[in-house]
């Protein structure tokens, strides 16, 4: 096994960089497209597409954190109120060499947990109440060395900027759609030619496949951050075989995830919405959950992860 | 002046500064990953310390319900004790101070063999509470060793590992020691408590 636990940060800062770079680029296309589609001069739409990426890029930036705990009903956990949750935290720190992340507990019986914060000094982990009842305490530190592994490799990060990507994209098509039903009963202020029709046609495919580009583009990648941190837990509690154990449970548990929505739900340890991903769909936020027991079993009865 | 005036005189400078910058990279990358390592050696004797601020708690708790076992909490207060001394001592090495915790890890596993005997005891809110800090406890030694044993191997990899192999000689990076826990005082050790 992979022993150098985050050999995949500087690979993961240099990804966010060049999915800022296209991000910003598709982002401004956009906007000119949707503005010249409007009949405003397209450095409109590529500033108004500016202004709203930077905007949800400083709120994602300085409140991320705390817009998806409130979002998730979450609440800050004291050692007085659960010494065994906090301190398998604190143990999963040590073994990762991280900073302390504060911890959080959701109230619901639906098993889940996720990690956010755009550093790791300021990072937080989060466990459903379900979760933390069910899970023995070697399949919570599983679950947890998971969610370090996430803060570990930066991809908390990286995906706070994929869902300001995937927001911004949204607003910007939503906006033009809106305009658009305006325009259309207050009647065309330029006579469209052939031309302007064209363009319509393209703005509005873009406007509707924009959205769900993105969120296929933040999709695939959370698929794939999901099973690096599974390894990357893994090696941290050297016990793959726990977190294969509280992925069974989690998969067999059935019970949705109520405060988590289509913003958040790839943040979670397993998809909240539907437990059993059977293929490999674009549009799947997590990797199937029995290929990833498949993997860890593999690591947990192959070679032992401990060196002699 | 005459040097720069030609094409080549410029792309030898900044040659020579992209090679400085470089230099500089692996260097603070050595330094960073040593001290690294040296953070997690440190962090063990924190987890050695706290295990060792439980244990009076632990024994202060035990005494009002297991007065026949007063032999072995004296043990485990011994056990303690000399952990504490061994620890400071900075003339023990890591062997020393390994076979000193296992002594206390033995003496603490007769605590709790004998301590199933008292229901009342097992029930004790302080009890539970101390309990879970103990093995906590132990799981932060473990995994501080762990930590400090992964810091070391990075590290020890980087000195030998092309460009920065070169790189160590122009700064002070001896290769690390690994924490050994398979030292022959440690296997003996629990033998000896019972």
């Amino acid at each position: 096994m992979d022993l150098g636990l985050f050999d995949h940060i500087d690979r993961n800062r240099r990804r966010s960089v060049i999915l800022i770079a296209l991000s910003v680029l598709f982002l401004v296309a956009l906007g000119a497209v949707l503005a010249r589609a409007s009949g405003v001069t397209p450095w409109g739409g590529m500033a108004a597409a500016v202004v709203i990426g930077i905007i949800l890029s400083l709120v994602a930036w300085f409140e991320g954190s705390s817009i998806v705990l409130a979002t998730a009903g979450a609440r800050e956990v004291s050692r007085e109120e659960d010494r065994e949750l906090v301190n398998v935290v604190e143990e999963m720190a040590i073994a990762s060499g991280l900073p302390k992340p504060r911890v959080y507990l959701i109230e619901t019986d639906a098993m889940n947990a996720f990690a956010a914060g755009i550093r790791p000094e300021e990072s937080v982990v989060a466990v459903t109440r379900g979760l933390r009842q069910k899970l023995t305490r070697e399949e919570l530190q599983g679950v947890v060395a998971h969610e370090m592994a996430h803060i570990g490799n930066y991809d908390t990060r990286v995906m706070i900027l994929m869902a300001v990507m995937v927001g911004s994209v949204a607003i910007l098509a939503d906006w033009y759609l809106r305009s658009m039903r305006f325009r259309r009963f207050g009647g065309g202020r330029r006579g469209g030619g052939k031309g302007e029709g064209v363009i319509v046609l393209i703005a509005v495919l873009c406007a509707v496949l924009a959205p769900l580009f993105a969120t296929m583009i933040q999709f695939a990648v959370s698929r794939q951050r999901e099973y690096l941190a599974d390894a990357t837990g893994a090696a941290m509690t050297r016990n793959p075989g726990a977190l294969a154990d509280a992925l069974e449970k989690l998969g067999g548990s059935g019970i949705r995830l109520d405060t988590a929505n289509r913003g958040t739900q790839h943040l979670y340890i397993v998809n909240p919405f539907r437990l059993h991903q059977d293929l490999n769909s674009p549009f799947a936020s997590h990797p199937p959950i029995e290929e990833r027991i498949r993997r860890l079993r593999a690591l947990a009865g192959g070679k032992t992860a401990r060196p002699a | 002046m005459t040097l720069l005036a030609f094409p080549a005189g410029w792309i030898a400078l900044i040659a020579v500064v992209l090679v400085a910058f470089w230099f500089v990279g692996l260097y603070n990358g050595l330094v960073r990953l040593k001290n690294i390592a040296k953070e997690a050696w440190a962090q063990i004797d924190v987890q050695l310390k706290r295990r060792h601020d439980l244990i009076p708690n632990l024994v202060e708790t035990a005494k009002g319900y297991m007065k026949h076992e007063r032999e072995t909490l004296e043990r485990v207060i011994q056990a303690r004790n000399a952990a504490v001394a061994v620890t400071a001592d900075p003339a023990k090495g890591p062997a020393a101070v390994g076979a000193a915790e296992n002594m206390l890890t033995g003496a603490l596993r007769q605590f709790f063999a004998l301590s199933e005997a008292y229901p009342d005891l097992k029930a004790n809110q302080n009890m539970l509470k101390l309990q879970e800090e103990l093995t906590s406890t132990e799981n932060r030694i473990a995994f501080s060793r762990q930590h400090y044993n992964d810091s070391v191997r990075r590290y020890n990899t980087k000195l030998e590992q092309v460009p920065t192999n070169m790189v160590k000689n122009f700064g002070d990076f001896p290769p690390m020691e690994f924490f050994e826990l398979e030292n022959p005082a440690e296997r003996e050790a629990p033998k000896v408590s019972f």
